[in-house]
């Protein structure tokens, strides 16, 4: 059985008011125990909303979100357990930091689930540890951290919970190349470490390539395609269609292709790609 | 739900009323608020009433967007009218035990029940209609004489354009933190007082951190804009007083004297 998934999904924002906008329209999607789902979109495709249903932030306007075959909704009291369950990272969390230590900051979802004392000291470093943050930022103040820490300090606060399922919306937004691949490599630690499932969600193709091993792809509040990422980018021209550019490798093959070179232009990370070109060259 | 706060919305259009000089609307607000509490009996209410319609339909605004916007206020108007209708002396004409309905306070909790709607309908088609940045241009141009007194008129107009422009950045922020916050298990609605106070220290704290560094982030811009202050100031688009303007304001004014009279004696 599914860990989550979603049936007939759709939402409208500000409905009967003249700004209504449909933002998910009959979305179906399941995410298996342990898997790296990525999800991705033009902006305004509709993914952030999606995000916020899959741990009842967002009440569906139609269709029905499943927790272990449950509907989420099937007793509104209970919609804020989920959030246990399904831990969400927004975009730029770092800005919901308001403690005075980081370390108390990363326990304030921990105390919320009513884990005992004892055990939160453990949870908050070893969460600290899987975002990558060295141990002595503990008793510093959220606000003295750089930029990328503060978005890991964030991302620990979610990790603390335990969650059975990690939900990401884009975070690696305004990070450089190098920031990105940290916080990315640290998910990917994660993931591995626990064994948790996880939700990518990202317009950034090249991170989504890298690490999911699943991809749904959004398409004005559409669910446009689904399956392996060699799959989806071997549909490259439809993915620019879609207002998405193809990660630099899978362009660099189809150029390849476009000028005579039969290469097979479903590679889409560099070390495949190397050996493709290395390949024809014989 | 916090997105459902119509204060200072705007609703850009091209009608009759959206077009109108902001400082004649701006005026024209001010002189229907002065009516309006010098109206009396039923002729003057039923000239201002027909004003307000006529406004109203003029700006093609949906009906909708005013109930929503009068919505909050329903407590308000109740209590007003349920005092009215009980504590005024008169003809009666029901009692039963303590209470006691009397025919003037039927008609005077009517009277301000319709005040109090026609008061806030005329304050909302003003920002409806006006874009706050015409707003601010209108009351820095109308304030403009206290220049002359040294009272920095500019500045606080500058400041009121901030504020307004800033309020539904800070909402929508407020919203995301909230959301933020709750995934982390927050739990707003509950609790008694003191509880719920203290779950909105992880709401407060992000925002005010956010709009201290959005205020540090809008003046660098201004300053990297050389912006210093009203002196020698020019702008972009020039408030134009056209003759329809006159013509508006001047029929308002002269209604609005009459029903001024009128009030006064007690039509």
């Amino acid at each position: 059985m599914p860990i989550l998934q979603a049936e007939h999904l759709s939402y409208t924002y500000g409905a009967g008011t003249p700004f209504e906008r449909q933002a998910l329209d009959d979305v179906s999607l399941s995410l298996e125990e342990g898997e790296f789902l990525g999800i991705i979109g033009h902006t305004g495709s509709g993914k952030s909303t999606l995000a916020q249903h899959l741990n009842g932030l967002l009440r569906p306007t139609a269709g029905r979100v499943l927790f272990r075959g449950r509907d989420i909704w099937a007793n509104p009291r209970d919609a804020r357990k989920i959030r246990f369950s399904v831990g969400l990272v927004f975009q730029y969390p770092e800005y919901q930091l308001f403690e005075e230590t980081v370390a108390r900051d990363i326990a304030f979802g921990p105390r919320n689930m009513g884990v005992p004392d004892a055990e939160i000291g453990e949870r908050v470093a070893q969460s600290m540890a899987l975002a990558g943050l060295s141990s002595d930022l503990a008793d510093k103040s959220p606000f003295e951290l750089s930029g990328g820490q503060r978005r890991r300090a964030a991302i620990a606060g979610v990790i603390a919970m335990a969650p059975d399922v990690l939900v990401l919306d884009e975070p690696t937004a305004g990070l450089d190349p190098q920031g990105r691949r940290e916080i990315l490599d640290h998910i990917r630690l994660y993931h591995e470490t626990r064994g948790s499932a996880v939700v990518l969600v990202s317009h950034n193709m090249e991170d989504i390539a890298r690490y999911a091993s699943r991809i749904a792809v959004l398409k004005r509040a559409r669910l446009w395609m689904e399956g392996a990422p060699r799959d989806i980018f071997s549909r490259a021209g439809e993915l620019e269609e879609a207002g998405l550019s193809p990660p630099p490798v899978t362009r660099v093959m189809q150029a390849l292709r476009d000028k005579g070179l039969p290469v097979d232009t479903s590679v889409y990370a560099i070390e495949p790609a190397a050996q493709e070109i290395l390949r024809m060259r014989g | 739900m916090l997105k459902d706060i119509t204060l200072g919305q705007y609703f850009p259009g091209n009608s009759v009323v959206h077009r109108l000089d902001p400082r004649a609307k701006l005026i024209l607000t001010f002189i229907y608020i002065i009516a309006l509490f010098l109206a009396s009996g039923f002729l003057t209410y039923a000239v201002m009433l027909a004003w307000l319609v006529l406004a109203v339909s003029l700006s093609r605004i949906p009906l909708r967007m005013f109930l929503k916007g009068l919505r909050p206020l329903l407590f308000i108007v109740i209590l007003t009218g349920l005092l009215n209708v009980f504590y005024t002396d008169g003809r009666v004409l029901a009692q039963w035990w303590i209470f006691r309905i009397t025919l003037e306070g039927l008609l005077m909790a009517v009277r301000m029940i319709m005040r109090i709607l026609m008061l806030v309908t005329g304050t909302f088609l003003l920002t409806y209609t006006t874009s706050p940045l015409q707003l601010t241009d209108a009351l820095e141009r109308l304030l403009g004489p206290l220049k002359r007194i040294r009272v920095p008129v500019h500045e606080l107009a500058m400041m009121m354009t901030i504020a307004l422009r800033f309020i539904p950045t800070l909402i929508e922020e407020a919203d995301k933190i909230m959301n933020a916050q709750r995934a982390r298990g927050a739990d707003f609605d509950s609790g008694n007082i003191i509880r719920r106070a203290r779950a909105l220290v992880p709401l407060l704290v992000p925002l005010f951190v956010s709009a201290f560094r959005r205020a540090e982030d809008l003046a660098v811009a201004m300053e990297s804009r050389c912006y210093h202050g009203g002196e020698g100031r020019t702008r972009m688009r020039v408030l134009a007083f056209r003759a329809a303007d006159a013509a508006i304001l001047a029929a308002f004014l002269a209604i609005s004297a009459g029903v001024g009279v009128l009030g006064v004696v007690g039509f």
